[in-house]
């Protein structure tokens, strides 16, 4: 590996000033799975590493007056999975942070580096998306409030400014009555990205009819992204498996999935649609009554 | 350029000045001579360099040894006390847990972790954390049960 500066700020304030003090010759590092990985493979040669790991009050998951649940940028992936909080209150999150990788990644992994990362395969964005979760960045000049559906801009790119720090992430109440699912298309090993992901939240009214829904896609592009025309689509419509199968037939046309050693271009397109439905069909049943269903 | 570390390995402190690119794994292996942890993979896939970081699970070879500056690190030198097995190990003995035992010191790691924070897992929940240590032997079902006896002969307590 290169050689680099090593940096432990024991402030926000510190750690700030660091990154105003190298721009972009420092990168960020927390858990440091993605980045002393890339490092290792010289995808990546910083010359100048700010380590977050020492930064007071980053690592804890709470309850906000608002109902909404705010996680600390240095929690672990794991700590996301297994808080009582987020399984109770969004559990579609910590259903999401529980397919990353393994026990060991995710017991290193933080949740702000994993969405520092911007990797359009990974599990997390698509669920944060779903539930319209907001980014929180803080620089010397305050903080900005990004929605996660926002915050990824290209490969490997995210909408974080030179100066910036993601110090947390916000989780807002999911609306109630509603219904999610996350569905992980994994044919290869268990801990392997997906070929393609869904994440849906969908919210029926009283008739059954589609009142909301929220729907994003992992492994599908340069970014994962959020299918607003599958959304108009279902909104208004009964919640009906013939409903349901007509609008996730249009996600091969929203989709540009890479040609990848997980499945072809074509072949993640066509499975986009069909995890569509099925990540669909099993919120809406997750959120209407037994025997209303179909 | 240099980076000066002070860390607590298996309870002794220690402190050296190593190069900030210094991996976890190298630093136990080369700069304290504690071999028992195993480099597989070299990208954080296949478990053989479980540590314990703070009493998490980590992957050695992933880590920069000056990021974990100030933690304690548990290896797998660090289990057996006054020269008797940690009765993950002795169960791993007992059941076969090993074959060409590469693998080994991160799947008894990996087990030390679960038991820690969950001293009564389920065999699906031994399951699913170990299903990121691998064993190119295939040894799995021996190991499943050695972590499975481990947990019935009560080595969550034994330390």
């Amino acid at each position: 590996m290169h050689d680099f500066q090593f940096h432990q700020p024991a402030t926000l304030a510190e750690a700030l000033a660091l990154r105003e003090t190298y721009g972009d010759e420092a990168r960020l590092l927390a858990g440091g799975t993605a980045l002393v990985l890339q490092m290792k493979q010289r995808f990546s040669q910083p010359g100048q590493i700010v380590s977050l790991r020492r930064l007071p009050g980053l690592a804890a998951i709470t309850a906000t007056a608002d109902g909404s649940i705010q996680i600390g940028a240095l929690c672990t992936q794991r700590q996301a999975e297994i808080s009582p909080l987020l399984r109770e209150r969004a559990a579609l999150a910590a259903q999401a942070y529980q397919q990353v990788a393994t026990p060991r990644i995710r017991s290193m992994a933080t949740v702000g580096g994993g969405l520092a990362h911007g990797d359009p395969n990974q599990d997390p964005p698509p669920a944060l998306i779903a539930l319209d979760a907001t980014v929180v960045l803080t620089s010397a000049g305050g903080e900005r409030i990004v929605p996660v559906a926002d915050l990824f801009r290209d490969y490997f790119e995210t909408d974080v400014r030179p100066g910036e720090i993601i110090t947390g992430l916000i989780i807002p109440p999911v609306p109630a009555g509603a219904g999610t699912a996350y569905l992980k298309f994994l044919p290869r090993t268990a801990d392997d990205y997906a070929t393609v992901s869904v994440a849906a939240v969908i919210t029926p009214d009283a008739a059954g009819h589609c009142q909301a829904a929220r729907i994003a896609l992992g492994s599908v592009g340069l970014t994962p992204i959020r299918v607003t025309v599958v959304e108009d689509l279902l909104r208004g419509q009964p919640l009906t498996a013939d409903n349901i199968r007509a609008a996730a037939a249009i996600v091969p046309d929203l989709v540009d999935p890479l040609d990848d050693h997980r499945g072809s271009a074509e072949y993640k397109r066509e499975m986009a649609a069909v995890f569509t439905r099925r990540a669909v069909m099993q919120a809406a049943a997750a959120a209407l009554p037994a025997g209303e269903w179909g | 350029m240099n980076q000066r570390v002070r860390l607590s390995v298996n309870g002794v402190p220690c402190e050296k000045d190593i190069p900030a690119r210094r991996l976890l794994v190298d630093f136990l292996r080369y700069d304290l001579g504690l071999t028992g942890t195993k480099e597989g993979c070299s990208v954080g896939v296949c478990g053989a360099c479980a540590v314990l970081v703070d009493g998490e699970m980590a992957a050695s070879c992933i880590t920069l040894a000056a990021a974990v500056d100030g933690a304690e690190i548990t290896t797998i030198e660090g289990l057996a006390q006054d020269g008797r097995l940690h009765p993950i190990q002795q169960a791993f003995i007992d059941y076969g847990g090993f074959q060409c035992g590469i693998c080994t010191p991160g799947q008894v790691m990996a087990a030390k972790a679960l038991l820690d924070a969950n001293p009564q897992p389920t065999e699906a929940e031994i399951r699913d954390w170990m299903m990121g240590n691998l064993c190119r032997c295939t040894g799995y079902y021996k190991i499943l049960e050695s972590v499975v006896q481990a947990v019935a002969a009560g080595a969550a307590e034994g330390g």
